[in-house]
């Protein structure tokens, strides 16, 4: 109950500034002070009485959830996702609905109809990344314990390497993606933002796992995510992809990444320099299948059933439907769609082959996430393809289907930066083990205000 | 490449204003050249990856469990009528 009050009090005095929040939840004090009853009551839940704030399009019975687009402004759902009822069951108390681009259109949190986040480490100029910009800013900015995101081409890892967060991009198929309103169906990875790694895979512990309701899901069973993370990482082999320091880097970012990596060298493991050959590939790639699979996806919002009709939705979404329309379209299929997916399956391959134990491949990959630092508000709105550009090195991994976890590595002028950890498919254990070694030679930096 | 932005909205069931026509117009084209990219790229004789779980006919029991109300189904409609959803209709009446 007071770490609630305390979430509550942070929001009233900076979501006006900061439009983390959509939507705060009536219900919040009260669920607190069930978990409280409960707690006294020495009933033990992994989450009880947990504050966390989940994306506005996670489904939520009876608390209006947006997708941040006009067309949904009122909808109210009449269900909970999965992963909500799971967190609920968890005990965790739900603080509200956090900000996004609409329809998680977008890498800096400008496309939502709701008006733009704030980066909490600077209000006034800079984004908080996109596209769950208001999940990554209420982490950062102590507005809630944790906070659920989902992840289709970078939309976690690199908020959260804009914001000081740890970010999971969880496996396609670990977690499920039932009730959270679809945006790229092959890509679409359900994750969190928390403070630390080990909160990550608390909280993974709780979210993964197979669903009737989604087909997608892994019948694997799974491991305690928080254990061996201690373990440490002497004797790991760890790949870094030499295509992505070629492509155009900043040089703080350069820096940033360096410095890392000798931190991960001095915890003993061995470094290796590795190839993704058809990494270049992978915007164009992913700004095919993406917008095709979306233009599916948003056809079923036709103000029927629910929700306002298609004159509601923001230019961002106009120009992937359009884009997708196109690609999927009778002559242009064979050149745009199919191709995209051959292309997927080589950058499928890239990733199988360093991950290749018998050809002595890596235990794991490190790279940057965001090719630049954060940038200025507007910066690049009116240019879609610079900002679809931003996605550089993140989009791969939808594409391979594999995870990735962004974790903090500093700041650049006041601004937070991060690196991503890859590994093959279900190997989320290994990156909170190497992300955890790494946390503990970082000064923890918190945000005071 | 050319995009017929209006022809392409209208399969998309989207209706857009005519002084819209020509910023889509430039922004989707600079995107569509960027695509060219891939052109480069040898996919001869390289299959598709449409998904990527390896699953292959998931099927579970076909057995019955509760499910929304008639009420709870309607409540976010604006369009209803005796209970039904009222859609628009397809066939003109002669």
């Amino acid at each position: 109950m007071e770490l609630t009050s305390s979430c509550l009090e942070q929001i009233e005095k900076l979501n006006p500034e900061i439009n983390a929040f959509i939507t705060v939840s009536e219900l919040a004090l009260d669920e607190a002070r069930k978990a409280d009853e409960l707690r006294s009551n020495n009933q033990e839940l992994p989450l009880l009485g947990i504050p966390i704030a989940l994306k506005d399009i996670y489904m939520t019975k009876g608390l209006r959830t947006t997708a941040a687009s006009n067309v949904l402004r009122d909808y109210i759902p009449q269900y909970d996702a999965t992963v909500v009822r799971k967190l609920k069951e968890a005990g965790a108390v739900i603080l509200g609905k956090t900000n996004l681009d609409a329809w998680a259109h977008g890498s800096s949190g400008e496309n939502s109809d709701f008006g733009p986040t704030k980066n909490p480490w600077d209000r006034e100029y800079y984004v908080p990344g996109g596209s769950s910009s208001g999940s990554a800013a209420a982490v950062a900015a102590n507005l809630c314990a944790a906070a659920t995101g989902t992840d289709a081409g970078g939309s976690i890892r690199l908020p959260a390497s804009f914001t000081n967060t740890v970010g999971l991009k969880p496996t396609y198929g670990l977690v499920s993606r039932y009730g959270i309103i679809a945006m790229a169906s092959s890509l679409d990875s359900i994750g969190h933002f928390t403070k630390t790694v080990e909160d990550s895979a608390l909280f993974l512990n709780i979210t993964a796992g197979n669903d009737p309701f989604d087909a997608t899901t892994t019948n694997k069973e799974l491991p305690d995510y928080t254990k061996d993370l201690h373990k440490g990482i002497r004797g790991l082999k760890i790949g870094i992809p030499k295509e992505y320091l070629a492509m155009g880097i900043d040089k703080k970012i350069k820096e940033n990444f360096d410095n890392a990596l000798r931190q991960i060298e001095e915890l003993g493991a061995e470094i290796i320099e590795i190839s993704l050959p058809h990494t270049k590939y992978a915007v164009a790639c992913y700004y095919i299948i993406q917008p095709s699979e979306v233009s599916s996806n948003l056809a079923r919002y036709d103000g029927i059933r629910f929700g306002n009709d298609r004159s509601y939705f923001g230019d961002e979404a106009v120009r992937r439907i359009i884009l997708g329309t196109f690609t999927l379209s009778a002559g242009y299929y064979e050149a745009y769609y199919k191709k995209a997916m051959q292309v997927r399956t080589l950058i499928k391959r890239d990733f199988e082959q360093v991950f290749n134990p018998p050809a002595g491949g890596v235990d794991a990959i490190i790279a940057p996430v965001s090719p630049t630092p954060p940038w200025k508000l507007g910066e690049k709105l009116d240019n879609p393809l610079r900002m679809y550009l931003s996605d550089i090195f993140t989009t791969t991994a939808n594409l391979a289907g594999i995870p990735g976890l962004s974790v903090p590595s500093g700041f650049i002028n006041g601004l937070p930066a991060g690196f991503q950890i890859l590994g093959p498919q279900f190997s989320e254990k290994l990156l909170f083990q190497i992300g955890h070694a790494f946390e503990q030679t970082q000064e923890r930096k918190i945000l005071d205000i | 490449m050319k995009i017929d932005v209006k022809r392409v909205a209208k399969l998309a069931n989207l209706e857009l204003d005519d002084e819209e026509l020509p910023k889509f117009e430039k922004q989707l084209e600079e995107i569509l050249s960027y695509f060219d990219k891939l052109k480069e790229v040898n996919i001869k004789d390289v299959e598709i990856t449409s998904q990527v779980t390896g699953l292959e006919n998931v099927i579970r029991e076909d057995k019955a469990a509760p499910s929304l109300s008639q009420e709870e189904a309607l409540s976010q409609t604006k369009s209803q009528h005796n209970g039904l959803f009222k859609v628009p209709g397809i066939l003109e009446n002669e």
